[in-house]
């Protein structure tokens, strides 16, 4: 497969999984200001989502205060920021247009769709009236595209590159929910506790579709070291950051064909060495090392193992 | 209330052209007459709903083509007009013949410029007008192409004159495009038309690109056993780009861009995720200028350095050749017929447009003083630019245009207005006239092959002449329809009309 195209097939995935990101991040929120009513702070609230995603300064630019209205275009239709759901889907469809040749017409016909709905009249107007449909049409407008892609592309090359895309992003955008809430499990956490943070904390699993997969788990009982437990170390829910990294590990073994137990290339060897520290790793030790640092150590590596993968792949690329 | 159709066909005028489907008002040619009545019995909310139907299945498929009117370029679909242009077999034979014979002749054409020149020696053609053609490429003096094909895809435009002659408007030997919206549209009228396409034998038009693919294996170098083609785009934002990539999809081809490529120990290499690989025959939608910035335009970021070079020592092929240029020079069209006879020894079975040229002393003064009455190109211009249509000018115009030849008289041709032949097409809410013309893509390999029909491409504006698609221009799906009933009532349908004819002139 050329360099150009698997990295583009990898972007197309990454920027598909950031915009449903994006929108389970707004949709949970914009939920729970209603249930937390007056006690909600607007600035306090927003500030910490913006600040995950790393655009404060960006959003300072564009908007005056951090409130439901302003967080929400930001995050949806606005142009102006590369990593809005409208900016996103835009970026997956060109990639897409440049591999056509290697994507089904399904996968095709499924990014336009989607890209088409959002640059309409229609996105407009559902976002104002009813906002929680317009996130679940973005929503399963992703996992259709990932059904559709399970179902009608060749699971060679390429889908494995489409793989490492969604993975890399899932594990990345996973972590960054955990982090936005990470002030509240500061040492004195036993005694922050209290009815809003069961909630905040209810809405971070809900933003990762684990509340359900959660109570069965835990049985209902939501507390904060057990969601950070579940959401980093769980070996089979889809979107834990083990998950994620275990699955990454292994897309990247496929392209290459060696064994998962060696490496062959650097990104191998990173993938390789995230994967075991994520796999042996228990929650006392993420805590006494600091949930925050240990969760900016991973986002790190993430990027570590994409840059590999990019030279590993794809520098010939550059090379010229 | 649902108007029938048949209230749109009854105020249908034929006006004075050549109408492809009335003979006469309400008199349908027989090739017609079954989709006629398919139309008349269509509700306008069933046909409404098909139009919707097709526009979506554009959009949603991405066929669209970039306009560029400001930073941005915008994406449009190509419109699509709903009544097919029908051709009848017979028809279609002699079109075919004459298209054969005329990219033979090129093909020769451009081996002897390139080689022993003996047109220019025998004084066929004046041997300043190759010589001085922008696309020529002296560099490839002697230099042999794979297999002697210089042309291995042509797109020949044809157009109707009022008696309903097909005419060679002009010859595009470089990168024609436009085949993908063929494709497309049959595609679509498939979905929504089952049933009057089933009424009708269409020739299929599926297997382009499978002829494509082998035209272009066939000029692999030697010792290729499974020779790795691709297709060449100068990427994304190319207004054609959607074209390459239909193409490359339906031949299972890489589609790459000059970054992919790299010249290496003499050979093109394509930059994959296992390292290099060898490229053996390229399918370039790039023109000759910026395909290898060592050789041509030093500027170009679209091209691959070496290329030229890997191509001369037989490396790789390219398809078309460099050079095909000077073939669509609109000069040296004006002598194609020239060449059908000088190599071929044979009279063109498709005419010319009568073709004057300001570099000739009488051509000019005729021009200079005909030109409301002319059409005015610029030789080496496409899609509608650089042209003026003297009926539709204003006197500063047609000042400025004869400047402009005056100037440069080796730059321009004139061409007496033809009344383009015109297809009923549904416009401002009832059915039109409007004129079309014809793109036949033709293949050359190991034998040309010819895509039955083409494209047809109609001028949406009323009154207007041109077709193309950055001019307002749109596309009907065309069928070459074999049916001995329909050659039957064809031939008796033309008698009766020569009788008529006769009858009415005695």
């Amino acid at each position: 497969m050329l360099s150009r195209v698997a990295d583009s097939l990898y972007w197309m995935s990454r920027y598909i999984e950031r915009a449903e990101n994006d929108a389970r991040i707004l949709d949970v929120n914009l939920q729970l200001l209603l249930d937390l009513g007056g006690e909600a702070d607007a600035m306090q609230h927003w500030a910490p989502v913006i600040a995950t995603l790393e655009e404060t300064d960006l959003f300072d630019s564009l908007y005056g205060a951090a409130d439901e209205h302003s967080v929400t275009d930001f995050l949806t239709l606005q142009k102006k920021n590369p990593n809005s759901i409208l900016s996103c889907l835009t970026l997956a469809r060109e990639n897409a247009r440049t591999t056509r040749e290697q994507i089904s017409s399904e996968m095709w016909e499924q990014i336009n769709r989607l890209y088409l709905f959002l640059e309409s009249e229609e996105a407009k107007q559902l976002l104002n009236s009813s906002p929680h449909e317009f996130f679940m049409r973005v929503i399963f407008g992703s996992h259709l595209f990932q059904g559709v892609t399970d179902a009608t592309m060749t699971h060679g090359e390429g889908w494995d590159f489409i793989r490492i895309g969604r993975l890399l992003e899932r594990a990345d955008s996973t972590s960054r929910i955990l982090d936005v809430k990470y002030h509240i499990l500061l040492p004195s956490g036993e005694n922050v506790g209290g009815n809003v943070d069961t909630i905040q904390w209810m809405a971070v699993l809900k933003s990762v579709s684990a509340l359900e997969a959660y109570c069965k788990l835990y049985v209902g009982q939501v507390a904060p070291w057990k969601v950070a437990e579940f959401l980093i170390t769980h070996r089979e829910f889809p979107r834990s950051i083990r998950y994620c990294v275990d699955s990454l590990d292994g897309a990247l073994h496929r392209i290459s064909g060696i064994d998962e137990s060696r490496y062959g290339n650097e990104a191998e060897r990173l993938s390789g060495r995230l994967r075991s520290d994520v796999d042996f790793v228990t929650i006392g030790e993420i805590f006494e090392f600091g949930l925050h640092e240990y969760l900016t150590e991973i986002q790190e590596r993430l990027v570590e193992v994409s840059n590999a993968m990019y030279a590993t792949y794809c520098a010939s690329l550059s090379a010229a | 209330m649902i108007i029938p159709m048949s209230d749109l066909f009854s105020q249908y005028k034929v006006d004075n052209f050549f109408d492809e489907m009335f003979a006469a008002p309400d008199v349908a040619r027989p090739h017609y007459s079954r989709l006629l009545a398919t139309f008349k019995e269509m509700g306008s909310a069933d046909f409404e709903r098909k139009r919707d139907l097709a526009a979506a299945s554009f959009l949603s498929q991405g066929v669209t083509f970039t306009v560029y009117n400001d930073d941005q370029g915008t994406e449009r679909i190509f419109p699509f007009d709903l009544i097919p242009r029908i051709i009848p077999a017979s028809e279609w034979d002699l079109v075919e013949r004459g298209l054969t014979q005329r990219i033979t002749a090129l093909n020769l054409f451009l081996h002897d410029i390139y080689h022993a020149q003996s047109i220019l020696r025998d004084g066929v053609i004046p041997k300043e007008i190759v010589w001085e053609a922008v696309h020529f490429r002296p560099e490839f003096m002697n230099f042999d192409v794979p297999r002697n094909i210089y042309i291995h895809i042509c797109g020949t435009d044809l157009i109707r004159d009022r008696s309903g002659n097909y005419l060679v408007l002009e010859d595009n030997a470089r990168c024609p495009s436009g085949v993908s919206y063929v494709l497309e549209n049959r595609q679509t009228m498939k979905r929504i038309f089952p049933t009057l396409f089933s009424e009708y034998r269409v020739r299929p038009v599926e297997d382009y690109s499978q002829n494509l693919l082998n035209a272009l294996r066939y000029i692999a170098p030697t010792g290729a056993e499974e020779p790795t083609v691709v297709l060449l785009t100068p990427g994304i934002y190319n207004s054609a780009y959607y074209e390459h990539s239909f193409l490359a999809r339906s031949m299972g081809i890489e589609i790459v861009e000059g970054r992919d490529l790299i010249v290496q120990g003499g050979c093109v290499h394509m930059r994959t995720t296992k390292g290099l690989k060898r490229v053996d025959v390229i399918y370039r939608r790039i023109n000759d200028d910026f395909l290898d910035p060592r050789v041509f335009r030093k500027d170009s970021e679209l091209g691959v350095p070496g290329l030229v070079e890997a191509y001369r020592c037989g490396c790789v092929s390219l398809a078309n050749s460099i050079g095909t240029g000077v073939a669509d020079d609109k000069v040296i069209y004006h002598f194609v017929p020239k060449m059908i006879r000088y190599y071929l020894d044979q009279d063109p079975i498709l005419e010319n447009v009568p073709t004057y040229l300001p570099s000739q002393p009488n051509d000019l003064k005729h021009i200079l003083e005909h030109l409301p009455e002319l059409v005015v190109k610029s030789a080496n211009e496409s899609g509608g630019y650089g042209m003026l249509i003297g009926s539709q000018s204003s006197a500063a115009e047609r000042e400025e245009f004869a400047g402009k030849i005056r100037q440069d008289p080796r730059n321009y041709i004139a061409q007496p207005i033809v009344a383009l032949s015109r297809s009923p097409s549904f416009c401002e809410e009832s059915m039109q006239g409007r004129h079309v013309d014809l793109r036949p893509y033709i293949l050359y390999g190991e034998k040309v092959t010819i895509i039955p029909g083409g494209l047809t491409r109609v001028a949406l504006r009323a009154g207007s002449l041109v077709v193309n698609s950055s001019q307002g221009g749109g596309s009907k799906d065309t069928w070459v329809v074999d049916d001995e009933e329909i050659e039957e009532a064809l031939e008796s349908f033309l008698q009766s009309q020569s009788q008529s004819q006769s009858q009415s002139t005695t």
